[in-house]
């Protein structure tokens, strides 16, 4: 055992922390989330030259060939800057979606330049019925000459109105099953799609995306025919825990934010740090960040090493998104009014918090998930 | 980041629970809640100290095997899991060794050592007093230096296993003019002193666990004084983040969990197996997800503890939040089990022998004991974040 981070994971850390606090203050967060486009393109270029991009791909595509582990660091400190970035819709959600069901020309194709920076991509997956199941794969792509023609609707589709392509999840086949699904690499301007804007929690770029009649070529099929499902089983582990390493972060800046404040705060004369209804709270609240951050990498180091981890992943997501949530509560409280207020930079958090439990399965979701590995 | 154990820890995990199995065959004991700290066996330590298992972090010089924390947690979790009985050795070999090793000198460390390690001796602990609980500074049990002894006159309570010792590692106030934490030493006393008495008390569990423990003009050793006289205090605090570590703060009902997991499974309710109920999978998955994180702290402790590290605010911390998932689980466990949650052990017709409500009982000690919830949540916001310290009348 060992809970230490290497000397590169310190090292990538500390690169992190130094460039988002610099980069991207709690004012530029505010900014962002107001500014249409949903983020800086300077500042995209600056994080592609790092190299986060490319952190977790391969050599061959010029990637850095990290871990999930050495991913997951990272994650923390964008969760812990409340960084607005595609980065997550881009390079978790499309690029891993490349990497794992991608042919040898579609990765040469599209890799190389999701690493550089070059084109964005995102997934869309999710329907009106907002199931994270194959059986809310309703869209439907049917043979029609040389391609497909797809139709649907997709919902919280994170940057679809600046992604260069998206990957599509739609029903090539009979049934509601895991069979019979199929992926799909989509030009983002291909007729037929359209966006529409979705006013979310976090102020976080969604989108709803209708497919109209969307003509698509049969090489824009991302791996095998039929054969999507099993794609997004292999990454949507990833997904979730790269979401909760996100938490983690946004945890840690909660419990920051709070012990400075109930450390300068004064009330009855003296700092209301030194009340104990305060300490415990604090005392609760990194109780919370501990855990969130063991329990997440944990799952991340299962990860990169290929263990199987249902259950750990599963846990890592129940217990961050009921923790963020408290912890961020608890910090609202320490603070009272001003907390409540945009100047602040908690509410940042506290919406995140909220957002991001209902993102990819709650804590009930996954409590279930949990039941069942433990044999009921 | 590792998350994993060496082959040589899953070996030493291996050989653990052979033993473990090989007892429990033989009728040593049973896998009882609180069964570890309760079921209280010299011979049983005897065969585990021929294990090399007490003292196994000590260093070679004391007899011991120089093992990491790690492993040691290792050997904790099996003798937990099996609640094997290990009351007699587990205070001398958890606190008082590693404190003798600290500020014993070589006489003691020659005298208390190998003796712990052997199994020949058993200690008790000596802290609160009647009116020094969490403000453990005021206790004004007093041993008065004289020529040739101290002379020790006071009391002291919630000793537990004190009716069984052989020995007590206790405070004692030496100067009473000094500043309250400045006038504190320690002593080891033998516990058939004359003048030494020991009365029971019944906890709600119906059980003898503690005592009050007399000193009526008991006359002490001046070599049985450890460290430095009026040091005490301050030699004190860093051995109870020893006695806040490990996995027994997490595991003391953990048999509870195991047989109510079954029992959801096997038993039916309304035509169909409980563990179908949504309440009772949502609530069995959260207890697991509670523990499995209570287990992680546990290991950080035990990692921290091994990298050479006092882990002050790690052990405060896993104290803190380990015990409260112990009372979560007995409370869920009596109420998953209705009515039955109700029977005590050896009651016609309670389920899973009664562990439950007994469970529910002893858990009220969980986050009391060894520094209460409230005290360790100070810890952990002043020493650990740094927040202020209010100031308190001393």
């Amino acid at each position: 055992m060992d809970f230490s981070l290497s000397e590169e994971q310190e090292m990538l850390k500390k690169t992190a922390h130094d460039f988002l606090t610099k980069e991207c203050p709690p004012s530029f967060v505010k900014e962002t989330i107001k500014d249409e486009r949903g983020y800086s393109i300077d500042m995209w270029k600056k994080m592609a030259d790092l190299g986060w991009m490319g952190l977790i791909f391969p050599e061959p595509y010029g990637g850095m060939e990290g871990s999930f582990l050495d991913i997951t660091v990272l994650l923390e400190e964008m969760g812990k800057a409340s960084l607005i970035s595609p980065f997550f819709s881009s390079v978790i959600l499309g690029g891993l979606a490349l990497l794992e069901g991608g042919n040898e020309k579609q990765k040469d194709t599209f890799l190389p330049k999701v690493i550089q920076g070059d084109v964005l991509f995102t997934l869309a997956i999710t329907e009106p019925n907002g199931k994270y199941s194959s059986d809310g794969i309703e869209s439907t792509a049917a043979k029609s000459g040389e391609g497909y023609i797809i139709n649907g609707t997709k919902l919280f589709v994170p940057y679809a109105h600046v992604a260069d392509h998206i990957v599509i999840v739609a029903r090539t086949g009979n049934g509601l099953g895991p069979d019979g699904i199929t992926l799909f690499i989509v030009d983002s301007k291909t007729p037929g799609i359209t966006y529409t804007p979705l006013i979310t929690i976090a102020g976080e770029k969604e989108f709803e995306v209708t497919l109209d009649q969307v003509e698509v070529s049969y090489e824009s099929v991302l791996g095998d025919l039929n054969r999507g499902w099993p794609i997004i089983e292999k990454v949507w582990p990833k997904v979730i825990v790269a979401k909760c390493a996100e938490m983690v972060g946004g945890a840690q800046q909660a419990l920051e934010i709070a012990i400075n404040y109930a450390k300068e705060r004064e009330q009855f004369g003296r700092p209301i740090g030194t009340l104990q209804a305060v300490q415990h709270f604090c005392s609760d609240m990194v109780t919370d960040v501990d855990a969130c951050r063991y329990i997440t990498y944990q799952a991340a180091w299962m990860l990169s090493c290929g263990y199987p981890c249902a259950k750990e992943v599963a846990m890592a997501k129940a217990w961050c998104s009921d923790a963020f949530k408290r912890v961020t509560a608890k910090g609202q409280q320490i603070h009272g009014a001003i907390g409540f207020t945009e100047e602040h930079d908690l509410h940042l958090y506290y919406k995140n918090a909220k957002s991001w439990e209902l993102l990819y399965g709650d804590s009930t979701f996954h409590r279930e998930i949990v039941a069942q590995q433990m044999g009921m | 980041m590792d998350f994993g154990f060496t082959e040589e820890q899953d070996k030493l995990r291996q050989k653990v629970r052979d033993f473990l199995e090989e007892r429990l065959k033989i009728g040593d004991f049973q896998v009882t809640s609180n069964g570890w700290i309760e079921s209280y066996s010299q011979e049983f330590s005897k065969e585990m100290s021929n294990k090399g298992w007490i003292g196994m972090t000590w260093p070679g010089e004391y007899g011991g095997k120089g093992h990491t924390y790690i492993d040691r947690a290792i050997l904790m979790e099996e003798m937990l899991t099996y609640q094997a009985p290990i009351g007699f050795h587990f205070l001398g070999d958890r606190q008082v060794g590693p404190a003798i090793m600290h500020f014993g000198n070589e006489e003691q460390k020659k005298e208390y050592l190998p003796k712990i390690i052997n199994a020949d001796i058993a200690f008790a602990i000596g802290l609160s007093e009647p009116n020094a609980g969490s403000d453990l500074v005021s206790v004004k049990t007093f041993a008065k230096e004289e020529e040739d002894c101290f002379v020790m006159n006071g009391q002291k309570v919630w000793t537990t296993g004190a009716h069984r010792a052989d020995y007590i590692w206790m405070i004692a106030r030496t100067d009473l003019e000094a500043p309250k934490h400045k006038g504190i030493s320690e002593f080891i006393v033998d516990l058939k002193s004359p003048g030494v008495t020991v009365r029971p008390i019944i906890n709600i569990a119906g059980v003898h666990s503690f005592n009050e423990v007399f000193f009526d003009d008991v006359k002490i050793p001046k070599e049985n004084l450890v460290g430095v006289k009026n040091r005490g205090f301050y030699q004190l605090m860093a051995q109870v983040d020893y006695e806040r570590a490990g996995l027994e703060r997490l595991m003391q009902n953990y048999p509870l969990f195991v047989y109510l997991l079954d029992y959801v499974k096997k038993e039916e309710r309304d035509g169909q197996s409980i563990c179908k109920n949504p309440h009772v999978r949502n609530t069995l998955a959260e207890l697991e997800i509670e523990y499995q994180v209570g287990r992680l702290f546990c290991y950080q402790v035990a990692w921290t503890l091994t990298q050479g590290h006092i882990p002050n605010r790690e052990a405060a911390l896993c104290k803190a939040y380990c015990t409260q998932y112990e009372q979560r689980l007995s409370d869920a466990a009596t109420r998953i089990l209705g009515l039955g949650g109700r029977l005590m052990p050896g009651s016609k017709w309670a389920p899973l022998n009664g562990e439950a409500p007994d469970s529910y009982l002893w858990a009220v000690s969980y986050t009391i004991q060894g520094g209460s919830l409230e005290v360790l949540k100070n810890i952990v916001a002043t020493r650990g974040l740094g927040l202020p310290v209010a100031k308190m009348k001393s």
